[in-house]
């Protein structure tokens, strides 16, 4: 692709950006979000169509109108979602489109034996009839990849392929990047884990706003020089934040400062400082019983992978699902959170993950989302002023740095960063004792983060309990004072963050104490 | 009953297999057998409503088959599909329809439209041999401009195919206010044949029914086609992206069931020898709830064809039950039918419920 | 809000100049139609005609905007409009007083108190039981014809009480009774809408539900009111329609009434997906439905020729308006799609005819 730009009326979203992938080759792509990639990658596979610029393949000018277009050529991408058919079979969604014919009929059998040779050339062993939507979500995206390669793609777009995957099925999948690249594929590669970039990619090109950054070799490129590509400041910054997050930990409003005990099991701390006194607190096919407590002023980190469970305990200490076993004392009354109305009530709010889809409420203004909160506790018939809303609006966007500062904004114009300062600044309207915080810096820009990151210490310092949640680490020791580990469902251990747990000790635990390649 | 053969009967070969010695590490061996049970369990979750329809159907015909004399005879059963051929027809094409997440209001409209359409041609003296393809002919082409209004100016099919209701219905008025009668030979000979062995008997309308129900069978398993309605039912969006020709497709569903509709009007001209403005006035509605009857799920991606059949079938019961009752008086069809939807609308929320 | 307040200008610019048209070519074919006269006290003429005669449309569609704000539909509304109409004559035909004002209110009552039941049944397979909207209705679209049929026993039960009549007929102060009782519930609506949170919530319900009730929305019980106003609402214009003509249709009154409320939503702005809502917009088309079904009969074409015109208008209305709607939504969406899961993850279950290519990653919730 050469010179590709790409607007939208009002927005450039890309500008003049170039870029090469050769056959047999990993390239990763990187930048924040907002910078383009995934603009990129739509102009590349015809869901967008360029406004400028040539994309040539085989050194012929290519125009896709269509996804349909860009595959026939041999562009093939998965995407993070995996958007396949989960009621169809397997096999079909290998096939679908692409079904061997006899006689003007589909031939089911033939159909069913290429799937079965397709998924084999990845090593994968699965019924053909069985049904998608039964295997998990690192089996579909390797379903995917294998009806990309139906078509003997000669681009393979793995667009943040890992997001949800743990560390075994991460290596399963570089075992066939490595195979695919092999036979001569060009794989564009899109991570926001820069571990994931260095260990498989070839070349890297970065993005930033819509424009070039530049395109280097790993080798050439040590991380911190790649961070301040894609962020496009100075180490400066990086380190800057590094020192004040860093504080967090140190919060003098953190309690249990100076135990150095390690691995201890909950319940030792004495009940009646608790807030949030949970006992054997579970949900069947969800998440087995824990115990917790949650003092205030502390921030508690929940560090596991996706499908540990961090979630799951997450939701049950809101009442955004309902637990099955075990009792919650909050505040020294015992409670049965049946909805998250009940937790409100108890001044427990819960930030979900997924901002979009339980978080936001794309269509109604920046003010709407903020007051959502604090207008659906007072219900429907005691609509809060309009002096109230805007003394409101205006705090939080000025506290948290909303962008734009216009109340009237629709939310889901807004960038990821400022979207999750919206619902953040929900939440903290409702003034909660304890904040529940699920991947609150996900998907969003290093600014942000940091921002949040902040705010989340100085919360804490002001006596509000945080749980926190994050597939980052290093940013859940940075912030924590206990950490909560989870495996399998199960919390298994229990940490007070000294300076002797260090990121290994929480990998190791998590990992279950097996060392891992 | 209807066991699709896509994913379940030719199984045994694939599903036998013992687990393969290059299985990536890490992946536990899973015994095919267990893999074939799992699968299976897969299947009947997909099939309990088609089940379910079976079951509704057998209970009234033993209900039926216990309560009147006579009502499991041939000649009840054979005109329980005669009589219901045209809905067949129409619960086909809206099959399609709600296959891929729409709907279709305009049915019963063009059923009234080709029907008057086909009488006043017939009136004028036009020859069967261009009477019969106008009146399915009108019907294909309302569903293109149903089809083009949802795709190119991308209105919900909800409204698209409630304007083309209301345009059929206008074109209906300004051809003939009244209803007019067929006299023609051809639309009196296929009305009046009768096929069959012994008491059990078939009408040309039946016969043209169940073809048309063969061809929609074939259309949605065996061919891409089919299986790309099932995919945009699922996830318009995925079936885009997997590089499907979805808008292609979607045209085609509604010009399917605007043509289905032409068709079930040329039968339904058939049984009444006339064509009337105000005939098929709620037939859409009596045709989703036998889709829905018939065990498709209403957001589309799951669902037979040969289920609609059978929920043809089941409302055509009630009435024959109704009107061997003696007693019972018209509105109780109505509100029967509501009845059994409400039971069906439930048993499918259970199933999505268990399903998640 | 201004960048809100002009693309609902634009929205609602094509629909009213649909009714400026509709309006002016009734005026070159009768000079006088947009004149109003006094006669014995009350006021007559062409507008008040559209206005009496849109009371009852206008009722149900005021109720099917909330409906269809909370990504709703309520098909059920003109089964629910016969019913309350054979209930109160039945009430009243069989009383041993139909003259009594007691019997009036007890008609009235009766009838209002059996919609909102009849509301809140849908409401409740909607909110608690959790089915699919369309098809929750669908259900009483089907039975309930057959039901007032069964109230009424399959007769068309005709009425005398002048009382009664005044409903739909009557005039209050010089002006239709119906239009003030219809004026009176839209103003009520519009104050309990916007006066008070219910308005947001329930945008905010028909945006995101998931994310409303997780951020403490009672989404059952906002559901619940919503149908349960459809409900009543549809019971009021079920009075005006059988008073108007002293009698119950069971089978007739309110045809297809659903549709055009739906229609008269839709020109108004409202989207099918829920959300945003607009009375105004409603209000306008309303108008421009029933306009439409004055001025056809004024042109001196056959009413039965009616739902053509309406085809027409339709189709005319959405050409004209998608394109542009469209291209501003894209322009509005595209420059979020930035990161990875670009588009909006709506549930969608409502299908969205063919959102392509702005937003293809739709990615399902459900499941």
């Amino acid at each position: 692709m050469t010179d590709v730009s790409l607007e939208f009326p009002g927005v450039k979203a890309l500008d003049g950006v170039d870029f090469r992938l050769f056959p047999g080759e990993v390239h990763a792509l990187l930048g924040e979000n907002g910078a383009g990639k995934s603009t990129l990658i739509k102009a590349l596979t015809g869901v967008y169509r360029p406004s400028g610029g040539h994309i040539l393949l085989d050194d012929v000018e290519q125009r896709f109108a269509t996804p349909a277009a860009a595959q026939a050529a041999g562009i093939s991408t998965v995407y993070q979602e995996v958007n396949l058919c989960p009621n169809l079979s397997v096999a079909e969604n290998v096939m679908l489109g692409h079904e061997p014919r006899r006689a003007g009929a589909i031939d089911w059998r033939a159909t069913r034996r290429q799937a079965r040779e397709q998924l084999k050339r990845l090593n994968l062993d699965l019924d053909p009839v069985s049904g998608l939507g039964t295997h998990s979500i690192a089996v579909q995206q390797l379903v995917a990849i294998a009806r990309a390669m139906v078509i003997d793609a000669k681009v393979l777009i793995l667009d943040e392929p890992t997001s949800s995957l743990d560390a075994d099925e991460v290596e399963r999948l570089f075992a066939v990047m490595r195979s695919l690249r092999e036979q001569g594929v060009a794989i564009l590669f899109v991570s926001h884990f820069l571990d994931q970039v260095y260990a498989i990619s070839d070349r890297m090109t970065v993005l930033r706003n819509g424009r070039l950054v530049g395109e280097y070799l790993p080798a050439e490129l040590p991380r911190v020089k790649l961070v301040s590509a894609m962020i496009g400041a100075s180490i400066e910054v990086l380190e800057r934040l590094e020192a004040e997050t860093g504080s967090g930990a140190a919060d003098p409003g953190a309690a249990g400062s100076g135990a150095v005990t390690g691995d201890e099991a909950s319940g030792a701390t004495a009940p009646e400082e608790a807030f949030l006194r949970a006992r054997g607190l579970g949900r069947k096919k969800s998440v087995h019983p824990v115990d917790l407590d949650i003092r205030a002023g502390e921030v508690i980190g929940f560090a596991g992978l996706l499908g540990s469970g961090r979630t799951e305990v997450a939701r049950l200490l809101y009442g955004a699902d309902r637990a099955d076993s075990g009792t919650l004392v909050v505040g020294g009354t015992p409670v049965t959170l049946r909805n998250p109305r009940r937790a409100l009530r108890h001044r427990i709010a819960f930030s979900s993950e997924s901002r979009r889809v339980e978080g936001l409420v794309g269509d109604l203004t920046v003010r709407e989302n903020i007051v959502l909160g604090v207008q659906a506790r007072r219900g429907w018939v005691r609509r809060l002023s309009r002096r109230r809303v805007d003394e409101l609006v205006a705090r939080y966007v000025a506290e948290l740095d909303i962008r734009p500062a216009d109340p009237d904004a629709l939310v889901r114009n807004l960038s990821g960063g400022n979207q999750q300062k919206v619902l953040l600044a929900r939440w903290l309207a409702m003034e909660p004792r304890l904040l529940i915080l699920d991947e609150p810096t996900r998907g969003i820009d290093v600014g942000a983060k940091a921002e949040i990151q902040r705010l989340v210490a100085t919360l804490a310092g002001d006596g509000m309990s945080v749980v926190f949640i994050s597939a980052e680490l290093e940013e859940v020791l940075r912030l924590s004072d206990r950490i909560v580990v989870m495996r399998d469902r199960t919390k298994v251990a229990e940490l007070t963050n000294t300076d002797d747990v260090r990121l290994d000790t929480v990998v190791g635990l998590i990992a279950g104490g097996e060392t891992r390649p | 009953m209807p066991t699709e053969p896509l994913t379940s009967a030719d199984a045994g070969p694939s599903a036998g297999e013992a687990p393969s010695a290059d299985a990536a590490p890490g992946d536990r061996p899973r015994p095919g057998a267990l893999l074939r049970l799992r699968a299976l369990l897969h299947l009947d979750q997909q099939y309990l409503p088609v089940v379910g329809s079976v079951v509704v159907l057998v209970l009234m015909l033993v209900v039926g088959g216990t309560r009147y004399d006579n009502f499991l005879s041939p000649l009840v059963l054979s005109n329980l599909l005669i009589d219901n051929s045209y809905m067949v027809v129409l619960a086909v094409g809206m099959t399609f329809v709600i296959l891929t997440g729409g709907i279709d209001l305009s049915v019963g409209a063009v059923v009234a439209l080709s029907g008057v359409l086909g009488a006043r041609m017939f009136e004028s003296g036009y020859p069967a041999a261009v009477c019969l393809p106008v009146m399915v002919l009108v019907g294909a082409l309302l569903g293109v401009l149903a089809g083009v209004m949802v795709l190119v100016v991308e209105v919900e099919p909800f409204i698209a195919t409630l304007a083309v209701m209301f345009l059929a219905r206008g074109l209906c008025y300004v051809i003939a206010p009244e209803s007019v009668p067929i006299r023609a030979d051809a639309i009196t000979t296929l009305g009046t044949s009768r096929f069959g062995a012994g008491e059990w008997v078939i009408t040309p309308s039946g016969i043209i029914a169940l073809v048309i129900l063969g061809s929609a069978f074939f259309l949605l398993h065996y061919t891409r086609f089919g299986r790309t309605v099932y995919a945009i039912g699922e996830d318009e969006g995925s079936a885009r992206l997997m590089g499907l020709p979805v808008t292609v497709t979607k045209l085609g569903v509604y010009v399917l069931s605007g043509t289905c509709a032409g068709v079930a009007g040329l039968l339904f001209a058939i049984s009444t020898r006339a064509g009337y403005s105000r005939n098929g006035i709620g037939m859409e509605t009596t045709a989703i709830a036998a889709v829905v009857i018939g065990g498709t799920i209403l957001t589309g991606g799951s669902g037979y064809v040969l289920g609609s059949l059978l929920g043809v079938l089941a409302l055509g019961l009630i009435q024959t039950m109704i009107t061997f009752e003696g007693t019972l008086s018209s509105w109780w069809t109505s509100i029967f039918i509501g009845t059994l939807l409400f039971l069906f609308v439930v048993l499918q929320r259970v199933i999505v419920l268990r399903r998640t | 809000m201004n960048a809100v307040s002009a693309l609902l200008r634009q929205r609602l610019f094509w629909p009213f100049a649909a009714l400026v048209a509709l309006l002016v070519a009734d005026v070159r074919r009768t000079p006088t139609f947009l004149t109003i006269r006094v006669q014995d006290g009350h006021l007559f003429g062409g507008p008040v005609d559209i206005l009496r005669n849109g009371a009852p449309l206008l009722l149900v569609a005021l109720g099917m905007t909330l409906v269809i704000a909370t990504r709703g539909i309520d098909l059920s509304v003109g089964a629910v409009l016969a019913i309350s109409g054979a209930i109160a004559c039945t009430v009243i035909s069989t009383s041993a007083h139909p003259g009594q004002p007691g019997t009036l209110l007890l008609a009235v009552a009766l009838a209002c108190g059996a919609s909102v039941v009849l509301g809140l049944v849908n409401g409740f397979l909607v909110a608690v039981a959790g089915i699919q909207p369309i098809i929750a209705t669908l259900i009483l679209m089907t039975a309930g014809r057959g039901v007032a049929m069964l109230i009424t026993e399959g007769q068309i039960t005709t009425i005398t009480s002048p009382a009664y009549r005044t409903i739909g007929a009557g005039f209050w102060l010089g002006v239709p009774a119906a239009v003030i009782i219809a004026g009176l519930i839209l103003a009520a609506v519009a104050v309990g809408t916007r006066r008070t949170a219910l308005g947001m919530l329930v945008e905010s319900v028909g945006v995101n539900p998931e994310a409303s009730r997780l951020a403490g929305v009672r989404s059952v019980s906002i559901l619940l009111a919503v149908y349960a106003a459809s409900g009543l609402f549809a019971g009021i214009a079920g009075l005006m329609v059988s008073s108007n003509v002293m009698a119950a249709d069971a089978n007739n009154a309110g045809l297809f009434i659903e549709l055009d409320a739906i229609l008269a939503v839709v020109l108004g702005g409202t989207l099918l997906t829920g959300g945003r809502f607009s009375l105004r917009g409603t209000l306008l088309g309303v108008l421009v439905i029933q306009t439409l079904s004055i001025s056809v009969t004024i042109q001196g074409i056959s009413g039965a020729v009616t739902p053509l015109f309406k085809a027409i208008v339709v189709i005319a209305v959405f050409l004209l308006q998608s394109p542009a709607a469209r291209e501003r939504l894209r322009v509005r969406r595209r420059p979020a799609g930035g990161s990875a899961s670009g588009g909006s993850a709506s549930g969608g279950d409502t299908s969205d005819g063919g959102s392509a290519p702005a937003v293809p990653l739709n990615a399902k919730v459900a499941n």
